[in-house]
């Protein structure tokens, strides 16, 4: 139950961490964080944090789990146990479960699978800190880390949550406003060619809010999406002859 | 962790072509229109020792969910309210891909979906269901089992879920000495309803956009995009399914289609509902 008294939007309209509706979190976003992993990355967008990796393409044991025409991809989204208020057991939740099944499935929509017949692609998404968009920084990680191992991809994946809080659509919610508020509806696009590749809604919308909240949604998007592109150029840029 | 299925049913890829070359055309290969449900078949209270109870079948989609009613502590943050929780099983004899062992992704997923819509409606009035508020609430289990696997689970699913909520009937709690707790079998109650919720499964062809698919229909689907919609008409829920991608405009157009669906589907529950009552 919300708590008496709390105002999720202001008198101002602004939001409880001062943003406006519209407003996405302060992002950070590196690529290449990790030493043995083919591709990895972190992001971080307000309080939550995320570390994605990637190994692959590669082998896999047994055999009959591959395909013959194209790679299989395995991918487990997974909270560390300090990352919540209460701690979380370690062991894989039915939410847990359910989201690497989703992430999955929009990671497939987006990597050239058929280029490499008979490997898997492993992507791991640890949650270090959690203050709701987890699962949308999870996969932005995720993409930066396919691009960091230099997997094919038809384009970067950026991801934002619009919620409704107090009657009233905002982007990129908080934990507060994921708590308390009436919706949280995850999306996630591939920017350049305009494709949803996961989408959910948990709460309950008009479908002219839904609407709205596409649009709320893709305006997000789009900025994440230049944060990306900024964090792989950077790794690239960084990089000093001598190290060559 | 979440592995690619490698253990797909097989469909041969002559059929395969004929139903998205008909699809095409605007044409299904049973004979539907792309927006046509097949034959529901809905029966309330079908297993007498439940509380509450639904078989479903939905083609040659067969699915039982059934509700049990137990006394037990509510969660900290709603100390006022009752607890309901979904499970869904794909029991192994439903599909030759279907394996034994405990739910895996797809049956969790389904039975979260179904949760998330029931739960964010307040279809079931929890705040009714506190026996000594703080203490002792009722606790409901909805467990949804899926018997024959022909496509469409989680409209199927839903809509037994939905007519098992709509049945049941709880038995009263007693409250003894000591704050115990005894539920009086021979008095029960209705269970307290706010609202009602159907899914619609919309699928994407090519561009086309299909609803109920059948098993092998499944097999062409590019993605699906699950919608969840109250009998008000607003959107309750959604999950987007499967490997492809959607545009907005295929978005847009599914939760449309989905909405005007949903009205056949509250018809087939309401007429079930007028059999018992």
């Amino acid at each position: 139950m919300k708590p008496e008294g709390l105002k999720l939007i202001n008198e101002e309209g602004l939001r409880v961490d001062g943003r406006k509706p519209d407003e996405l979190r302060p992002v950070v976003m590196e690529v290449g964080v990790l030493k043995n992993a083919d591709g990895s990355a972190y992001v971080q967008q307000g309080n939550t944090k995320v570390i994605a990796a990637v190994y692959g393409p590669r082998e896999i044991h047994p055999k009959h789990l591959t395909l013959p025409d194209r790679a299989i991809l395995r991918t487990r989204y997974h909270m560390v146990p300090y990352s919540t208020d209460e701690r979380k057991s370690p062991a894989p939740t039915r939410r847990e479960i359910e989201l690497s099944k989703v992430i999955r499935e929009a990671l497939e929509s987006v990597i050239f699978v058929e280029l490499y017949p008979r490997t898997t692609i492993d992507v791991f998404i640890e949650v270090i800190q959690a203050d709701a968009g987890t699962r949308t920084a999870g996969i932005m990680a995720a993409s930066l880390a396919l691009a960091d191992a230099g997997i094919p991809m038809r384009d970067l994946v950026a991801a934002v949550a619009v919620g409704k809080v107090d009657g009233q659509l905002v982007l990129d919610i908080n934990q507060l406003e994921d708590e308390y508020g009436e919706a949280d509806m995850p999306i996630a696009m591939m920017p350049s060619l305009g494709k949803i590749v996961l989408l959910q809604l948990n709460g309950v919308l008009t479908e002219e809010e839904f609407k709205q909240a596409l649009q709320l949604a893709k305006k997000g998007i789009m900025k994440l999406y230049e944060y990306e592109q900024q964090a792989l150029r950077k790794k690239y840029v960084e990089i000093k002859p001598e190290e060559v | 962790m979440s592995i690619t299925p490698t253990n797909l049913r097989i469909v041969s890829t002559l059929k395969k072509h004929s139903m998205a070359s008909l699809i095409e055309k605007g044409l299904r290969i049973d004979g539907r229109k792309l927006n046509e449900y097949r034959e529901i078949t809905i029966i309330p209270n079908y297993i007498a020792k439940a509380e509450g109870s639904a078989y479903v079948k939905v083609g040659g989609t067969v699915v039982i969910a059934g509700l049990k009613v137990g006394v037990g502590t509510p969660f900290p943050d709603t100390p006022n309210d009752g607890v309901i929780t979904v499970n869904a099983e794909f029991v192994p004899f439903a599909s030759p891909t279907f394996e034994p062992g405990p739910p895996d992704e797809n049956a969790i997923e389904l039975a979260r979906v179904i949760d998330r819509s029931i739960r964010e409606l307040r279809v079931v009035d929890l705040s009714k269901l506190a026996i000594i508020p703080g203490e002792k609430v009722y606790i409901l289990w909805l467990d949804i089992y899926v018997f024959d696997h022909d496509g469409n689970l989680l409209d199927a699913s839903m809509l037994a879920a939905m007519t098992t909520l709509l049945t049941a009937k709880i038995p009263k709690a007693v409250v003894k000495e000591e704050k115990n707790v005894e539920l009086n079998k021979e008095e029960k109650i209705p269970l307290p309803i706010n609202n009602k919720v159907v899914t619609v499964t919309v699928g994407k062809v090519n561009n086309k956009l299909i609803i109920d698919p059948t098993v092998d229909e499944e097999q062409i689907l590019e993605c699906k995009l699950a919608v969840s919609i109250s009998e008000d008409g607003r959107i309750a829920g959604m999950q987007k399914m499967g490997t492809g991608v959607f545009t907005e405009d295929e978005v847009l157009k599914a939760v449309k289609l989905a909405k005007e669906v949903s009205k056949t589907l509250f018809a087939k529950i309401n007429e079930a509902l007028s059999k018992v009552q």
